[in-house]
């Protein structure tokens, strides 16, 4: 089975848990967690609901392999519309929370309606309830974390919740687990704390052992292990450099984002990368990172643990952030860098652990304040407004800005909006640099023309984790193919988002891919879960995935147009590297997109399609 | 003269659980297969190996019984519910005996054996009868299973390689 096959509904309205079988049927078509939360989502919620409503819901869910000894096997999703972008999101987080929460015997959270009060939601295996968090609100995610340990006298309770960014709304506010492990993007932890919901703490002791097959699933899963293993990315490069591995990569080939996407690569790119993190600094003699680190049942074990310099300006006399926490993964890194012009590692990780502390995308905000630095060069917004003098490259206004976000205080609150609000309101809609709202990750498209495409057609917004053709364009996995080239690409990009789907409703980390492909998911979900989970039949399942999510984004009003590029990546060739003079050809690659998914012209699914992948318009089926 | 006394192995190499906190990623593999080996279930909460996440200083330690030659637990428990594994050296506790009195948590300075509420007895590693399941799953060789009298050997030889390299360099100056 695998699956624990029980949902804990909540309303926060009434203040009331209950337990409901989980629906087999659906599982059977959508696997778990992104899939099968998608199901139920669009199944109880009106996609034209506003994202902050209380009638818009959340729900949290782990995948039949979370819990399991399955390398990677403990990661859970958060699935709501999001408020940044109103169209679905789904965010996913690693740590020890998402086990925790099978462990307990639960699949699912579904939760809906808003609480009158502040509230925290408490799990001890079966047992579930709604507590006062009056004390708790306004509190940072590491005193959250500390509180309700202390609190419960349980040093092993594991807590997913929300920082001040949730409680103010922040559009890209995360849900933080483990003090530094988040469902990081599209604002689901804005949607937490539009329901007066602080936190979920969950003690479970009750364990995962329904597996189907015991004796195949522990042999599939340990050969598995050794393709991980033996991988030069997930065996060596990544527990050595973590994600930020692809830093120096990916400036070389021209295609890092640089100041707001004005240039495609950062001459400060080697102060901020995995090199430099490794290196000892010249104030201290200690390198910047402590550790790699783990999260549940992962063999790749590919997360930063860093320690900021205590002689650093942004830390001085704040010796809270002297210890060592979470550090600059790849994203963050180019988000808080090389988006700003910023060279200094430190602030940088400062930066990161403020994002974890008060629980906000570092992405967005880092890709938000490169449009602020560039708004401020063009003389459009003053020092006077931000509180800052603001040109590219300054640390101490990424500082400045990152201390003010979570709490929205001062141009912290208009930060808070995102890039596409914020420059529209200052009149240069075309500086941000988004998709459906959502600030791009850290590949430029013009130097990596596939991610222009996985871009546009992302149905959580810009985002790399739905379609990285990243993988095979510049690291030839699984196989080569030329980064400045469009043909092809509609193909290798149907072919990432339908695979990732699967990844992402299996309680597995998407991380694996670098090694593995269905061929090794496969064997293990079909020895842990009841079914048929070969290949072929995983191959549609991700695709009816990525299908209902788009069905979800028609019914909330999303068209063609909203599957587009920015003009400046359209339009401003690359200056400098490899792909100097290229723009993206998103206009060449989305109608053979479309076709391939079996869409119409204008990105609708066709009634065939529909019928093949059992979807349907939403106002329809419901 | 203590050692005169013990029964003489013949052949077999007594073996040890070997820690390496420094090679430790927290990915908790070990606890899983700990309580799948002894309850046939994915669950932290059941095993009898603990990893420790010093996250101030990004330490990850696991900790498990270290198999104490004058055991505490097993001279303490009152109605000897702990006896000796003669080819592991383990100490057991043997579920039927057990009456769950807990003297035996008291009487472990280290805290490696623990009561069981599903149970009513006590758990403690038992080294899996020679096939430690923790030691096979660790990921990182943080957690080994080697010679007793020689969990040293790894240390020893880093450090010997370490002069090797000084001595070459002082050849080469």
């Amino acid at each position: 089975m695998s699956w624990a096959r029980k949902v804990l509904r909540v309303d926060l309205s009434k203040g009331s848990c209950s337990a409901e079988p989980l629906k087999m049927e659906w599982a059977a078509q959508y696997l778990g967690q992104r899939g099968l939360a998608t199901r139920y989502f669009t199944a109880e919620v009106d996609p034209k609901v506003d994202p902050l409503s209380p009638a818009n819901k959340l729900i949290y869910a782990t995948g039949p392999l979370t819990g399991t000894m399955a390398s990677t096997g403990g990661r859970y999703s958060v699935i709501t519309k999001g408020p940044l972008t109103g169209a679905i999101a789904c965010s996913n987080s690693g740590g020890y929370f998402g086990a925790e929460l099978k462990m307990a015997g639960w699949d699912m959270i579904i939760l809906e309606g808003k609480s009158p009060k502040p509230v925290f939601l408490l799990i001890q295996d079966d047992k579930a309830e709604l507590l006062d968090a009056s004390d708790l609100w306004g509190k940072t995610v590491w005193d959250l974390e500390a509180q309700l340990k202390n609190r419960f006298q349980d040093p092993q309770m594991r807590i997913s919740g929300i920082g001040p960014a949730g409680e103010t709304l922040c559009l890209y506010a995360a849900v933080v687990n483990d003090l530094h492990r988040a469902a990081g993007r599209s604002g689901v932890g804005a949607v937490m704390g539009s329901k007066n919901l602080k936190a979920v703490a969950v003690r479970g002791t009750r364990g995962v052992g329904n597996i189907k097959d015991p004796a195949a699933f522990m042999k599939a899963t340990a050969a598995a292990k050794k393709v991980l293993a033996d991988n030069a990315v997930t065996g060596q490069g990544l527990p050595k450099f973590g994600t930020q591995v692809l830093m120096n990569v990916i400036n070389e080939i021209g295609a890092l984002p640089t100041r707001n996407h004005r240039d495609v690569q950062f001459d400060g790119a080697k102060d901020i990368s995995a090199e430099a993190m490794h290196a000892k600094r010249k104030t201290d003699g200690k390198p910047n990172l402590v550790t790699n680190q783990a999260c549940f049942g992962c063999t790749i074990a590919c997360g930063r643990i860093s320690k900021i310099d205590e002689t650093h300006f942004t830390v001085v006399n704040k010796p809270q952030y002297w210890g060592a926490s979470g550090g600059l993964e790849y994203e963050a890194a180019w988000a808080l860098g090389a988006a700003n012009g910023v060279n200094d590692l430190e602030a940088l990780t400062y930066a990161n652990f403020k994002a974890n502390e008060d629980g906000w995308d570092p992405i967005s905000f880092g890709a938000t304040v490169g449009a602020v630095m560039e708004l401020y060069e063009m003389g459009v917004l003053k020092k006077e407004q931000l509180g800052t003098e603001a040109p590219f490259g300054s640390a101490k206004a990424l500082t400045f800005f990152a201390d003010q976000v979570g709490r929205g205080e001062g141009f912290g609150k208009e930060l808070a909006q995102g890039s596409k609000r914020l420059t529209a309101k200052y009149g240069h809609p075309e500086l941000s640099m988004t998709v459906k709202g959502q600030e791009f990750p850290a590949y430029d498209s013009r130097g990596i023309q596939g991610m222009g495409l996985a871009y546009a057609t992302a149905n959580r917004g810009a985002c790399h984790l739905r379609g990285y053709t990243v993988a095979s364009e510049v690291l030839g996995i699984p196989v080569k193919t030329d980064p400045h080239a469009t043909e092809g690409k509609a193909a290798l990009v149907k072919a990432f988002q339908d695979a990732t789907s699967v990844f992402d409703s299996s309680g597995l980390c998407l991380f694996t891919s670098f090694a593995w492909t269905l061929q090794d998911v496969a064997p293990q979900l079909q020895a842990a879960c009841e079914g048929d989970w070969s290949v072929d039949n995983l191959n549609v399942v991700g695709e009816r995935i990525w299908n209902l999510e788009k069905e979800f984004n028609l019914a909330a009003g999303l068209t063609k147009k909203d599957d587009d590029l920015p003009p400046r990546l359209k339009k401003e060739p690359a200056k400098t590297g490899p792909a100097k003079g290229l723009v993206n050809g998103l206009d060449k690659m989305l109608p053979e997109y479309y076709q391939l998914r079996g869409w119409n012209a204008e990105g609708v699914p066709s009634a065939e399609t529909r019928k093949r992948l059992g979807t349907a318009p939403l106002g329809e089926r419901r | 003269m203590r050692s005169l006394e013990r029964p003489i192995r013949g052949g077999n190499v007594q073996k040890s659980l070997h820690i390496d906190p420094a090679k430790c990623t927290g990915c908790l593999q070990c606890e899983m297969a700990c309580s799948y080996e002894n309850y046939q279930v994915f669950n932290p909460a059941k095993s009898r190996i603990k990893v420790f996440d010093f996250h101030h200083t990004g330490r990850k330690v696991p900790y498990t019984c270290t198999q104490c030659d004058e055991a505490w637990c097993l001279h303490a428990c009152p109605v000897e519910a702990i006896k000796v594994d003669a080819a592991t050296g383990a100490k057991v506790v043997l579920d039927d005996v057990c009456v769950g009195c807990k003297v035996c948590t008291i009487a472990c300075p280290f805290g490696t054996v623990n009561y069981v509420q599903d149970t009513g007895k006590v758990q403690k590693c038992d080294l899996c009868a020679g096939n430690p399941a923790c030691a096979e799953a660790c990921p990182t060789g943080a957690i080994t299973y080697v010679d007793a009298d020689w969990t040293g050997l790894g240390k020893m030889r880093q450090w010997a390689q370490k002069l090797d390299t000084q001595s070459a360099a002082g050849h080469a100056a």
